[in-house]
C-alpha cells in the first residue's frame, strides 16, 4: 500500500455512498471540522451525490481564517520594522489584514519569507544573528507541536533572535461553542484526523455526551470521508452519539504521545478570538512564561487594534455552518480569491475559495 | 493547513539534535523531522505536516479498514447488485422513484 490511491478507489467510494442512501431516512446536518475536509469534499463533488436529505456544513477548521484581524494588522506592523526577517507558511500572506496583507508589505521592502517548516525559521536565525526573526505561528493543535519544536529548538540552542508570534487556536473548544449557539444547526461531527492525530479522541467524549451528538474521525481522502459520513449517519438514525475512528491507521486513540509531552513544554492553554466567531474561553495557545523571550507580542507589544470586519461579509456566520458561501451577496462579485473581501475566500481551505474554485455554486 | 501527506522513510539520520528522516513521497524525496515518531524504522510510512512526522502509518489498522471495504464491494457483486447496490436490471437513478411507478 502506497497510502494514497487506495483512498480515491471509485468502487468502493460508490458503495460506501449506496450503503449512505440506504441507511438515511430523516434528514441531518452534518458538519466537517477541517478546512482540508471542506477542500476535499468540494473538489471530489461528495456534497452532489450524498442524499439530498443530508446537509454538510462547514466548520471553523481553517487557521487560517480565523486568525483575527488584529493580529494580522500586528503581523504586517511588525514586518515593516527594520532589521526584521518575517517568516510565516505560505497561506498566511495573502490573508487580509484591515489595510494591507503581508504581500503588500512585502512588495514596499520589507523581508517576509515563506517556509515550509518553523525549523527553516530557526535555520533563518541562526544565519542572521543581526537581524530578528519572527515567525507567524498559527494553526490547530495538529501544527501547535511543530511550532513549539521551534521554540523549543531555539532555546536549546540560546537563540536570541528569534521569536514567534503565536495565534494558536484548539478544535475541541470551538466545536461546543458551536453546538451551544441557540442558532446551532449541527447534528453530527466530522472531527479533524490531524488533529486527533496529535490530541487523540478522549477530549470529544464528554462534548459527544453533553450534546448527544455523534463524533466521528475523519481523515481527508474520499473515502476516508465518505466512511465518516457514513459512521455518523449510521449513528443519527439509531440515537447513538459515540466517539468512533475509523482513520486509526493514522490517528491513534491516546494521540501523539512525544508531541503532547512537547506541547506542555512550551504551550498554555489562553482565551483566544476567532475571527467571525469571537471569543471563546479556553480555546488557544500561548507559550508559557518560560518562552516570555520567545514571544514577539512581549517584545513587540500588541498596540490594541480594534478592527471592523467589511460589512456585506458573513464569513462568521459561515464558520459556524450557519450559512453557505452561496448565500453570500458579495460571493463571486464583489468577492473573489483574487480580492477577498473575508478570510473565508482567502486559504485554499476557506469554504467561500472551495466554492469559488471547484463549483461556482 | 493541517494538511500532511504520507511518505515513506528512506534513511534516518541526526541534524542540531533532532531525529530527521529523508522520506519517499510518491518518487519526490524530502527531509522531514521525525522526532514526533522516534520508533519509526526504514521502509515505515509517516505522515508529515509542516515539515514533521506527525504519525507511523498502522499497516494492520490500513489493512483492517480496507478489508471491511472490500467485503462491502464482494457482497454487493455476489448478490447481484450493481455497485450501487441496484439490481442490475433497474438503473440507480430508478431507485428512489420504483415504488411510484
Ligand atoms: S464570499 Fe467573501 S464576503 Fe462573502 S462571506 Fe465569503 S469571504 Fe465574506
Amino acid at each position: 500500500m502506497k497510502y494514497l490511491d487506495e483512498y480515491r478507489n471509485p468502487g468502493i467510494a460508490r458503495r460506501i455512498v449506496d450503503e449512505i442512501h440506504q441507511v438515511t431516512t430523516k434528514p441531518w446536518v452534518i458538519m466537517e471540522i477541517c478546512g482540508g475536509q471542506t477542500h476535499s469534499i468540494i473538489k471530489n463533488g461528495i456534497d452532489q451525490i450524498l442524499p439530498k436529505k443530508i446537509e454538510l456544513v462547514h466548520g471553523p477548521g481553517c487557521p487560517v481564517c480565523v486568525t483575527p484581524l488584529e493580529k494580522i494588522d500586528r503581523a504586517l506592523e511588525i514586518a515593516a520594522q527594520e532589521d526584521i526577517i518575517f517568516t510565516s507558511f505560505g497561506d498566511m500572506l495573502r490573508v487580509p489584514g484591515s489595510q494591507k496583507d503581508l504581500f503588500m508589505v512585502k512588495s514596499e521592502g520589507a523581508d517576509v519569507r515563506i517556509v515550509y517548516s518553523p525549523l527553516d525559521a530557526v535555520k533563518i536565525a541562526r544565519e542572521n544573528p543581526d537581524k530578528k526573526i519572527i515567525f507567524f505561528a498559527v494553526g490547530f493543535e495538529t501544527t501547535a507541536p511543530i511550532n513549539a519544536m521551534a521554540a523549543f529548538q531555539a532555546k536549546r540552542e540560546g537563540l536570541k533572535n528569534f521569536s514567534l508570534l503565536v495565534s494558536h487556536v484548539l478544535v475541541p473548544p470551538a466545536m461546543k461553542a458551536l453546538l451551544s449557539s441557540p442558532q446551532n444547526r449541527v447534528q453530527g461531527y466530522l472531527a479533524a484526523g490531524h488533529v486527533c492525530t496529535i490530541m487523540g479522541i478522549e477530549e470529544y467524549k464528554p462534548i459527544a455526551k453533553e450534546f448527544d451528538v455523534p463524533i466521528v474521525v475523519t481523515g481527508f481522502e474520499p473515502l476516508d470521508i465518505l466512511e465518516g459520513i457514513l459512521q455518523v449517519v449510521k449513528q443519527l438514525e439509531n440515537g447513538k452519539a459515540e466517539v468512533l475512528n475509523p482513520y486509526s491507521r493514522v490517528a491513534r486513540n491516546e494521540g501523539n504521545k512525544a508531541a503532547q509531552e512537547l506541547l506542555k513544554k512550551v504551550f498554555k492553554i489562553s482565551d483566544r478570538k476567532w475571527r467571525g466567531i469571537g471569543e471563546i474561553p479556553m480555546s488557544g495557545f500561548e507559550l508559557i512564561d518560560d518562552y516570555a523571550e520567545y514571544d514577539a507580542e512581549k517584545i513587540f507589544g500588541m498596540g490594541n487594534i480594534e478592527v471592523d470586519e467589511p460589512q456585506e461579509c458573513i464569513s462568521g456566520l459561515i464558520l459556524q455552518g450557519i450559512k453557505k458561501p452561496n448565500e453570500c451577496a458579495a460571493f463571486g462579485k464583489s468577492c473573489t480569491p483574487q480580492s477577498p473581501l473575508g478570510a473565508t475566500m482567502v486559504s485554499s481551505e476557506g469554504a467561500c475559495s472551495a466554492y469559488y474554485s471547484y463549483a461556482k455554486r | 493547513m493541517c494538511l500532511a501527506i504520507p511518505g515513506k522513510v528512506i534513511e534516518t539520520f541526526e541534524e542540531n539534535g533532532l531525529k530527521m528522516g529523508k522520506l519517499d513521497y510518491a518518487g519526490t524525496t524530502n527531509t522531514a523531522c521525525l522526532a514526533y515518531v522516534p520508533e519509526i524504522k526504514v521502509g515505515q510510512y509517516a505522515v508529515v505536516h509542516a515539515g514533521f512526522a506527525i504519525s507511523v502509518i498502522d499497516e494492520q489498522e490500513a489493512q483492517k479498514t480496507y478489508a471491511l471495504w472490500d467485503e462491502m464491494v464482494e457482497t454487493a457483486a455476489r448478490e447481484g447488485l450493481d455497485i450501487f447496490g441496484v439490481p442490475h436490471n433497474e438503473s440507480h437513478d430508478d431507485k428512489n422513484q420504483t415504488a411510484k411507478k
